[in-house]
């Protein structure tokens, strides 16, 4: 079942400007790599080489931080809104 | 050191000037004098720290601190309404003062023309009872936040990049910026807005939503945004609040720190290394 996930300004050029897209997965994890299938180069933004979450990342479902959850294998249920939320810096 | 202002009695014009505040319940005569002898700090001139500085210096916040080390830039004039075209060349924390004192001459603008490190920060953020973070880049945001836990003082975070913002309030045990995000990104992961671009009147919104947390701070009303992330797409007109908590596993706030003493991340090359460290 597909599930929206809202997508970053920053990551809107691997997802032709939009502001949303769909992905499908039973866990997070595997809701990255149907996105990756869809937008190449996708995953390197959000993990590691070594498959963990980039430490300046944040994914959210709902509005709970997954890393509170179950990390990369938190759960994915229909309905869901998964947010991906990169540290921003800017203030001036 | 600037000297505190704590009237006991509020003055016929500043009942006139304060008027649309004190008519409030929630402010009253006790929340303005309140506001009067607060001492807030800004951390930044620039996009962020324009509307909040001017808000918070029209609500009447008796001392406001200004750290920027940075003169006026044409390029700041889309959005840093704190500064005019004449001010193109001047200190930033000069500009700002003649702002806001025009403004409200009554607040004491204290201007910090420098560029914070580990070596003056705590000395720095110890004279005032909160801190707002208008920073423009990581190393800044967490040497901020990392001081500001040490202190013990409230931190009011934004920040902004293209057309989205994000604002919360950091309370100490309640949760800090390493909580969401434990370290600085390698230089180029995330842009800046010089590289990026940023949408002016975004600014606005986020700098509000500062100088609004600020001043509930002060006067105690409301309900604080700790624990609440607030996410804002400015093309989508889309505002929403993403939780989050203190995190035991924090490096500066957790049960068990690991960092005990400010950073001086390196803004440029390679990835970022403690460079020098001091307490």
């Amino acid at each position: 079942m597909p599930v929206e996930v809202r997508v970053p300004s920053v990551l809107r050029a691997l997802v032709a400007g939009a502001r949303m897209v769909e992905g499908r997965g039973a866990t997070v994890s595997q809701l990255i790599d149907d996105l990756e299938r869809r937008y190449p180069g996708m995953r390197g933004r959000l993990l590691s080489a070594s498959g963990e979450l980039y430490q300046f990342v944040n994914i959210y479902i709902n509005d709970e931080d997954i890393r509170f959850l179950r990390q990369l294998e938190t759960p994915v249920a229909e309905g869901d809104v998964i947010s991906i939320l990169p540290a921003l810096a800017g203030g001036g | 050191m600037a000297k505190s202002k704590n009237p006991s009695v509020l003055t016929p014009e500043q009942i006139l000037r304060y008027s649309r505040h004190i008519i409030m319940p929630q402010v009253g005569g006790l929340g303005q004098k309140r506001l009067i002898a607060s001492r807030v700090l800004l951390v930044g001139a620039g996009g962020l720290g324009s509307p909040t500085a001017m808000y918070l210096a029209a609500a009447g916040v008796g001392t406001i601190g200004l750290v920027d080390g940075d003169v006026v830039d044409l390029s700041n004039l889309q959005r840093q309404l704190l500064h005019d075209t004449d001010d193109v060349g001047r200190p930033k924390v000069d500009s700002a003062r003649e702002r806001l004192q025009g403004l409200n001459p009554e607040v004491e603008v204290v201007g910090h023309q420098v560029m914070l490190t580990s070596e003056n920060i705590m000395e720095i953020i110890a004279d005032y009872d909160i801190v707002v973070n208008g920073a423009d880049n990581f190393p800044t945001r967490y040497l901020v936040n990392d001081a500001c836990y040490f202190a013990r003082k409230p931190l009011v975070d934004g920040s902004i990049l293209l057309f989205e913002g994000q604002a919360t309030v950091f309370l100490p045990g309640k949760g800090c910026y390493r909580c969401l995000y434990p370290a600085p990104p390698p230089p180029g992961a995330v842009p800046s807005c010089a590289e990026a671009g940023v949408f002016g009147a975004l600014c606005a919104t986020i700098g509000s939503v500062q100088a609004t947390e600020t001043i509930k701070l002060i006067l105690g009303i409301g309900e604080p945004l700790a624990g609440r992330l607030l996410l804002y797409d400015a093309l989508a007109m889309d505002f929403r609040m993403l939780r989050y908590r203190r995190d035991p596993k924090c490096p500066v706030c957790g049960d068990a720190p690991t960092i005990t003493r400010l950073i001086d991340y390196e803004a440029f090359c390679g990835m970022p290394t403690p460079v020098a460290v001091a307490h």
